[in-house]
């Protein structure tokens, strides 16, 4: 799918590269956002001060799981692709702005991996 | 090549630092803030599911931390930079359908989002008071 103008394309004037997907991704994982930040404030709300058997029993169910687990994803999706933005905009050293884009992003999916593996060893467990 | 006096002197253009503050700006750079506070914030939920698994010694002592007078103001800090940039986020989502451009409406919109914020945090921590104390 292309986002541009039919004269854009026409002219061949289009961007050769990624900015447009990463616009309207950034946009869509904020608003996936909307819903699943709101739910995770309120679940948070009672698993803080719930002691520890409670709170691994919040995890049996399969929609509180499916949630969790969706709101990590979006979450260091967004996450990563803000933070990819605030790097290229203070960052004038090239290479120095590879390694800090690069390394967001590699945190940011290896935080997400390893909290949907804790969610599901409770969930399993 | 060492610049000469009259290079060193020349004017600046505008920038960050001598601009009045205005609701439009200040609004905007806080986005970006908290944007990068909730990053941090992330990485702390991730943690917790981690200590979750873990197990309930390490559990206890992570919940322990994070109801801590120290832990508290973490999640204060957390919890507004999160509705901030909730309400703030909505107000950006409307303007990338074209909604509300208009100046006077950006300025009302940019308070309503202060005051939302603040309400939505104070809600919040009320009914995790509330919470805490089995009250609810």
């Amino acid at each position: 799918m292309r986002y541009e103008s039919f004269l854009k394309r026409a002219q061949g004037l289009g961007s050769a590269k990624s900015g447009v997907y990463h616009w309207l991704l950034q946009r869509i994982t904020a608003f996936a956002l909307i819903p699943l930040g709101l739910w995770f404030v309120g679940f948070f709300l009672l698993l803080l001060s719930a002691p520890y058997p409670e709170a691994i029993h919040f995890f049996s169910s399969p929609w509180t799981v499916t949630l969790a687990i969706s709101f990590i994803i979006v979450l260091f999706y967004h996450a990563s692709l803000s933070m990819q933005v605030i790097w290229e905009d203070y960052v004038p050293h090239e290479l120095t702005r590879w390694c800090l884009v690069m390394g967001t992003h590699l945190l940011s999916f290896f935080l997400a991996i390893l909290s949907i593996l804790s969610i599901l060893k409770i969930y399993l467990t | 090549m060492p610049l000469s006096q009259e290079e060193i002197n020349r004017p600046l253009s505008p920038h960050l630092l001598i601009y009045k503050p205005q609701i439009t700006s200040v609004l905007s750079i806080m986005h970006r803030g908290t944007g990068i506070v909730l990053f941090g914030g992330s990485l702390l939920w991730a943690l917790w599911f981690v200590l979750l698994a873990a197990g309930s010694t390490a559990y206890i002592q992570g919940q322990t931390l994070l109801l801590s007078p120290f832990g508290l103001i973490i999640l204060l800090g957390w919890s507004f930079s999160f509705f901030y940039h909730f309400c703030n986020g909505i107000r950006h989502l409307l303007w990338d359908i074209g909604v509300g451009f208009e100046l006077s409406t950006v300025r009302k919109s940019g308070w309503t989002v202060i005051f939302a914020s603040i309400f939505l945090t104070s809600v919040a921590w009320a009914l995790g008071v509330m919470n805490g104390k089995g009250l609810l």
